[in-house]
């Protein structure tokens, strides 16, 4: 706490992470992509996900939870918008890359922001906003205020008892194909063949999350617990910082109270919408996870950080979810 | 010299003042704004322990939340409260106007935090938290529309919270949550729905303090469904507490939406609370109300819980009330006009005890009691809410207990 900060380069090409043109985010040697089969919404930002691990190194096996990474390693995420959604990947507007370094004293986190010709990002601590706009999935222009973390709004989500910590890498997560320019493969097993990962059990003994919008990955309550899990559990649990509210929202909670049903809310002030609980079985609209999620107003909407706009599809899992739950006592 | 000169004039002449004005001053302020917000969360990112960062006289404009994050010893000092003042009436994004986690030895003074749009200053898991000549407030009529808690810090130790002033937030306008060791002291809270609420939190004194015109002026409560339980040894002393019947106007669902307004003093399910030397006067729904969770009608499945308020010793008060009916508009202060009419005793006790506590002839034990002693003007009411309230009777005598 408060010691000398660690110095870490200014421009993102200096991380020597992609070949050739920065923009095209090809990845040098030693970089894996990947992906969350449930991620978090981020205003309707793709995102290409990579990892590295020091030469030599490599994972062993554990569940449930984040793996358990060496020092050294490096998770870069990059958030972009494509100019037109229905053709993904095609006129990207790179705003951040984010990277996640494991170092001795643990990890840290660095926003690297996209300069205008998309020739360089730098290093920010402060963070920053940029006006985006897009041609969504329905055809429609729209435009979102996007809001990059300053460094301790970083923590604000990556933190696991006041420690900075990855939140999206569990095998679960991992737990799907991913389509390499050499082939479609389930990710755990790639990175197996690669030598990353070891100890790596049965397929049937591997769990795995849900994807919110697919159906035939699993049932609406795998799927909404999922969107939950990635989108809120990371503050809301008990490692957590709303820690102090009491919900805790993890894949793995089985106390339907401490989930929210039927929950009075304890600091929600106006987030409360006027609802009496977090989840009335039954009844989106009197719930106030419900109504946190579809306002936009700040103080109110959730999650805190990291949304400017209402997630319309993951709000409506949410809504379908508590809509056709059963009461219980 | 002469020529430029000219061109200005020129210009002056061929635009109108105000198109001038907004044209110069709109982007320039806007910039100005901005950069403030960046200089001084750069500051509080970069900060090293023992860094005093100081905050300029005048009235800046935030967007986002100001955050202090796993520092240590870092003093945020602005030029004093009514010199220094922090409005996020424009704020877009964060949750909060301060907000300070995970560190130790804090000290936050000489600001005001307005307007912000959730919680004015949150601090959580911070070991000695200072507050001094800070502001929290909330400008306009009070409403459900504004933040919820002022000051706020929760999950923290050694807290000090001195010469503060609260006003106007939808909940508490001082709260000390699921929090070890704390004083507040020579602060005023008004026209907030709680004044001071200290909950769920272990060794609190709350001295010398001012609440008035709010819905209840000081709460000590104990919840369930919470990380921290079992809050207690509390004690409230040399407090004025006067004049809180601000209307109710705490958004629905929040537990301080079920006060009487009207509230002085109320204890809720907490133990071992010693209230003395106050002044609690025009209360006039319940100038101390001492009560079990049960009272607020809502569920229990915590196991861990215990919902019902012991060891609360309350002496040495002044109790003054003006004749006139119960102010709140919630069903408790009904049933109390109807039973009592413009003559509400001054101390409401639901009259749940819990039956562990009770001796074989149900008396307390020793030391567990609920004691109401010397206090001049003291007026007791037992509430019989085990019954539904029915058998509700002045009890002036009845806990003359000591602990």
């Amino acid at each position: 706490m408060g010691g000398k900060p660690d110095v870490f380069p200014e421009k993102l090409s200096e991380w020597k992470i992609y070949k050739g043109n920065l923009s095209l985010l090809q990845p040098a040697k030693g970089l894996i992509p990947y992906a969350l089969n449930t991620p978090l919404f981020s205003d309707y930002a793709e995102k290409l996900r990579f990892i590295r691990l020091p030469e030599g190194s490599s994972i062993n096996y554990s569940a449930p939870g984040v793996l358990e990474f060496p020092e050294g390693t490096l998770l870069v995420k990059n958030f972009y918008y494509s100019a037109d959604n229905r053709k993904p990947g095609i006129n990207k507007n790179i705003i951040e890359t984010r990277l996640l370094v494991k170092n001795n004293s643990g990890w840290k986190a660095l926003t690297y922001i996209w300069n205008d010709e998309q020739t360089e990002a730098f290093l920010e601590i402060a963070g920053d906003e940029k006006m985006v706009s897009f041609i969504n999935k329905e055809g429609i222009k729209q435009d979102i205020r996007y809001v990059i973390p300053n460094q301790n709004q970083c923590k604000g989500c990556h933190n696991s008892n006041d420690q900075l910590m990855p939140i999206g890498p569990s095998v679960s997560q991992l737990n799907g194909d991913y389509h390499y320019s050499t082939g479609t493969m389930n990710q755990l097993v790639y990175w197996k063949q690669q030598g990353v990962l070891h100890n790596l059990p049965e397929k049937t003994a591997i769990p795995r999350t849900a994807v919110w919008n697919d159906p035939s990955s699993g049932s609406l309550n795998d799927r909404a617990r999922a969107y939950l899990a990635i989108n809120c559990s990371h503050c809301h649990r008990r490692e957590g910082p709303a820690q102090t509210s009491g919900l805790f929202l993890t894949e793995s909670e089985t106390n339907s109270t401490v989930l929210g049903i039927n929950k009075t809310p304890v600091a929600a002030g106006k987030g409360s919408g006027g609802r009496m609980v977090d989840i009335l079985p039954g009844n989106a609209y009197e719930s106030i996870i419900w109504y946190r999620m579809q306002s936009h107003a700040p103080g109110e909407r959730m999650p805190e950080l990291g949304r400017t706009s209402v997630h319309e599809e993951g709000l409506a899992l949410i809504k379908e979810w508590i809509d056709k739950m059963k009461s219980i006592d | 010299m002469k020529y430029s000169f000219d061109k200005i004039n020129n210009l002056i002449s061929n635009l109108s003042i105000a198109a001038i004005i907004i044209f110069l001053l709109f982007p320039l302020t806007n910039y100005a704004q901005k950069d403030f917000q960046k200089k001084y969360q750069t500051q509080m990112i970069l900060a090293e322990t023992g860094t005093i960062i100081e905050l300029p006289e005048g009235s800046f404009s935030l967007t986002n939340t100001l955050s202090l994050e796993g520092k240590k010893k870092i003093t945020i000092r602005g030029k004093g409260m009514d010199k220094t003042i922090l409005s996020f009436k424009n704020q877009t994004d964060g949750a909060e106007g301060i907000r300070v986690s995970d560190g130790s030895e804090i000290l936050l003074e000489g600001f005001t935090v307005q307007d912000a749009k959730g919680d004015a200053i949150k601090t959580m898991h911070v070991t000695g938290i200072s507050f001094h000549d800070v502001k929290v407030e909330w400008t306009g009529a009070p409403g459900p529309e504004n933040g919820g808690y002022g000051l706020y810090p929760v999950q923290c130790e050694s807290v000090l919270i001195d010469h503060c002033v609260a006003i106007g937030a939808s909940d508490a306008g001082i709260y000390v949550g699921q929090s070890k060791d704390i004083r507040v002291t020579n602060s005023k809270a008004y026209h907030n729905v709680a004044g001071i609420e200290i909950e769920n939190s272990l060794r609190a004194e709350v001295y010398n303090n001012e609440a008035v015109e709010n819905t209840g002026g000081i709460l000590v409560f104990d919840l369930p469904d919470l990380i921290q339980k079992k809050g207690g040894q509390v004690k409230v002393y040399n407090n004025s507490i006067h004049d809180n019947n601000y209307e109710n106007f705490a958004p629905k669902g929040n537990i301080v939406a079920a006060v009487p307004s009207g509230t002085g003093l109320m204890i809720l399910a907490t133990k071992e609370v010693e209230v003395y030397n106050n002044r609690i006067s025009n209360n006039q729904s319940a100038g101390t109300a001492i009560i079990s969770y049960f009272t607020t009608g809502k569920p229990i499945k915590d196991k861990n819980y215990d919902p019902f308020p012991s060891a609360i010793s309350i002496h040495d008060n002044i109790y003054v009330r003006k004749t006139g009916l119960p102010v709140g508009k919630d069903p408790l202060s009904f049933i109390i006009g109807k039973k009592f009419g413009e003559e509400v005793p001054n101390i409401l006790f639901d009259g749940i005890r819990n039956p562990q506590l009770l001796d074989t002839q149900g008396k307390w034990v020793l030391g567990q009691c609920i004691s109401i002693l010397n206090n001049k003007g003291q007026s007791i009411a037992n509430l019989d809410a085990e019954h539904g309230f029915k058998n509700m009777v002045r009890a002036d005598d009845s806990l003359n207990c000591n602990n």
